[in-house]
């Protein structure tokens, strides 16, 4: 069954099949990105503004800034969690854990 | 391609949303399908539902819509005596216990932890007061704001009650425009002080005279010129004003004059311009600002002149914008309505300050006895969080500023008190980044008992919003506090970006971003020496809006520094992983919800 992803509240959420499952606010660590000149972006989520599905995995395009440099904008692709094949549960990612985001457009879907 | 939010309101929006909320309260909560949650959620905002943050489950704020934040004592004892008895939830707050309205800053009224199985309850008190949720939130008609003493103000040039009335009669529960493609936003201003503060409005009828041809003219005009002509009050139009997402845009002038009579007209002209014509397709871009930024004012005259309406729009008539003093920031006069002031009919009417806008039930039903007890027929909510009195006679008035509940919510307050204005915050909303209130309560207590206001300052106003969104408006403050995230000693903390000099009048600014992630234990220590600084390099009675105006951008950044103090913060860490920041046992998996209707937990898959 496919994967229905879309943003919720001004970006605030991202639900996953129905179930409201990630908001704003959390810090992300991201590597190998040109979005701000630190050897690493420690970035505020501050909404979310493109949502996809590749394969199991939930993508988002987020907004937001680097709270080192305060670099502002919206980040490319990043992996938000995975929906397990089996049991259609949604497994987030850790922000706070090393991301590298893709240039790489998935099937986005409008918010 | 439309958005889900769109596809989601072409099945079911509007007046129809209510016979399905009807039927969930019924059957509870968790009749509503699972699968269904987010159409449902979006739904029930136009309805004044809007479902808390994560780990508030089954919780809802319920916004009750009072235009030009009017009320009679009745209805405002209505809002308390349902504060009371359903807006409690598992946990109270520390500094505001169980039980509590808040006023917001466009002069509504929230209630939080709504269950919807007490939904038509609430609906059936509220609608047999003359009160109503109706499109408090969702894509539509927002609450009308404008200045709640309307017809009683002295030097107002027009009175403009009877037109919101007329508006919001028309454009509630209105088919045409019940579904437009993100929120509308309308102020009507008939002062002379600006007080609907128009310039952050979608649409805003601004004060002004026109000079027509006495054959056009008639029984409103009100004097003759010498060449023929007759002076009419009315209103210029502007639109495309808004503060969120860090776009803020003033409101733009369409060129047009309106008068009293014409402004449904116009209104429907506008709204219906903005239906057919924004964006539907980009919820981000879907704002009237931003379709004022693609098609320019001369574009959306022409259409709405070509389009929407049958008469030919008059040109602009000279507006009072130089007489503006509502959130002006000047040193001479009040930037509120907080205070004793003249009546048009020689009686007065009193602001009264309340503490980030939020009123214990108690408090509020107490607040309408006692309006009610001196003849009050008007309660007002004002956009800077505030509640007035009106009608107290003369002979009145020492007896009323005695009453008790004065004592909490004062006509004359400390200046720090009386300019702390907040948003909701984590306590409750999904996009704050931060705690709010209850931090602005703890600054606005530490500043008054230990820092000295500047000679001559009465009026100094410090908003704080817990993120983009700007609902406690902090682009139009003396000092701006929007929430961020910052690291101290390597942990992640809730932090502010630091503002400064915004404000309406006659000549509207937004704030300047001076100071950046300033963690939030450090802001108190960062106001103290920013007005240590104004207070001695000032020039003599110098506004503290005008001092900031006078400095370039590098000159503001290092005018003080954030510091450490006696402040203390509760809630330094990251409140949006709890899942209520006051709670004991603050964990997200400790949450009760979601709840049944006696908030007993539901039974989950998990």
């Amino acid at each position: 069954m496919p994967t229905d992803v879309h943003q919720l509240d001004d970006g605030a959420w991202i639900s996953v099949n129905d179930t409201r499952e990630v908001t704003v606010s959390d810090l992300w660590r991201l590597a190998g990105t040109d979005f701000c000149a630190c050897r690493l972006t420690d970035f505020l989520a501050e909404g979310f503004v493109e949502v996809g599905v590749d394969g199991a995995n939930v993508e988002v395009r987020i907004a937001g800034q680097c709270i080192q440099c305060g670099e502002s904008g919206v980040t490319d692709w990043l992996t938000l969690g995975r929906v397990e094949p089996e049991t259609a549960d949604f497994r987030p990612v850790v922000p706070e854990s090393v991301h590298r985001p893709s240039r790489r457009r998935r099937h986005a879907t409008s918010p | 391609m439309p958005t889900k939010v769109e596809r989601w309101k072409d099945e079911t929006y509007g007046m129809e949303i209510r016979e399905h909320l009807e039927r969930f309260a019924q059957e509870g909560f968790d009749a509503i399908p699972e699968d269904e949650h987010d159409a449902w959620f979006e739904r029930f905002k136009w309805w004044g539902l809007y479902h808390q943050r994560k780990g508030q489950e089954s919780y809802f704020m319920m916004r009750i819509g009072t235009p030009m934040g009017r009320m009679t004592p009745e209805q405002l004892r209505t809002v308390g005596e349902v504060a009371r008895e359903y807006a409690t939830g598992p946990v109270s707050n520390p500094e505001f216990d169980d039980a509590y309205a808040d006023f917001t800053t466009r002069q509504s009224i929230q209630l939080h932890w709504i269950k919807i199985e007490d939904v038509p309850d609430i609906f059936d008190e509220l609608e047999s007061a003359g009160l109503s949720t109706i499109q408090a939130c969702g894509d539509s008609w927002r609450n009308i704001v404008g200045s709640p003493v309307a017809g009683r103000d002295a030097e107002e040039l027009l009175d403009v009650w009877p037109i919101v009335e007329e508006l919001h009669d028309r454009f509630k529960g209105n088919d045409l425009y019940t579904n437009l493609p993100r929120k509308w936003k309308v102020a009507v201003t008939g002062d002379r002080r600006g007080a609907g503060q128009g310039d952050i409005n979608d649409l805003a009828f601004e004060p002004a005279i026109k000079e027509i041809d006495v054959s056009e003219s008639d029984s409103e005009a009100r004097q003759t010129a010498s060449d023929g002509s007759e002076e009419v009050p009315g209103f210029n139009v502007t639109v495309g004003g808004g503060l969120a997402r860090k776009e803020p845009r003033l409101a733009r002038s369409i060129d047009v004059f309106c008068r009293p009579e014409n402004a449904a007209e116009v209104a429907a002209g506008l709204s219906g311009l903005f239906r057919d014509y924004g964006d539907r397709e980009d919820r981000f871009n879907a704002r009237m600002k931003f379709l004022v930024d693609e098609w320019g004012t001369e574009k959306i005259r022409s259409v709405l002149q070509e389009e929407y309406v049958e008469y030919e729009l008059p040109t602009a008539g000279q507006g009072l914008r130089e007489e503006y003093d509502y959130n002006a920031g000047r040193a001479d006069v009040p930037g509120d309505y907080v205070g004793v002031h003249d009546q048009a009919d020689g009686r007065n009417f009193v602001g009264l300050s309340v503490l980030v806008g939020r009123m214990a039930a108690e408090d509020v039903i107490e607040l309408a006895d006692v309006a009610e007890k001196y003849g009050s027929e008007m309660i007002g909510l004002t956009q800077r969080q505030n509640v007035i009195v009106g009608d107290i006679a003369d002979e009145d008035l020492d007896g009323f500023l005695e009453e008790p509940v004065l004592d909490d919510y004062s006509p004359d307050p400390h200046p720090f008190m009386q300019g702390s204005i907040a948003c909701t915050g984590t306590e409750y909303c999904s996009l704050s980044i931060v705690e709010t209130k209850n931090r602005m309560v703890r600054y606005a207590r530490w500043l008054t008992d230990n820092v000295a206001v500047p000679e001559g300052v009465s009026d100094f106003h410090i908003h704080l919003s817990g993120c983009t969104a700007s609902c406690a408006q902090p682009q139009i403050a003396e000092i701006s506090l929007r929430g961020m995230k910052t690291r101290k000693d390597g942990e992640a903390v809730e932090a502010f970006d630091v503002g400064l000099g915004g404000g309406l009048g006659e000549n509207p600014r937004f704030a300047d971003w001076v100071e950046m992630r300033v963690p939030a234990d450090e802001v108190p220590g960062y106001i103290a020496n920013l007005l240590e600084v104004y207070e001695s390099e000032r020039d003599g009675e110098e506004s503290f809006r005008s001092f900031v105006a006078d400095r370039e951008e590098d000159e503001l950044s290092s005018l003080a520094e954030p510091e450490e103090t006696s402040y203390e913060d509760p809630y330094l860490g990251n409140t949006k992983m709890t899942w209520y920041p006051y709670a004991e046992d603050d964990d997200m998996s400790a949450s009760p919800a979601p709840t049944n209707a006696n908030g007993e937990p539901l039974p989950t898959d998990d």
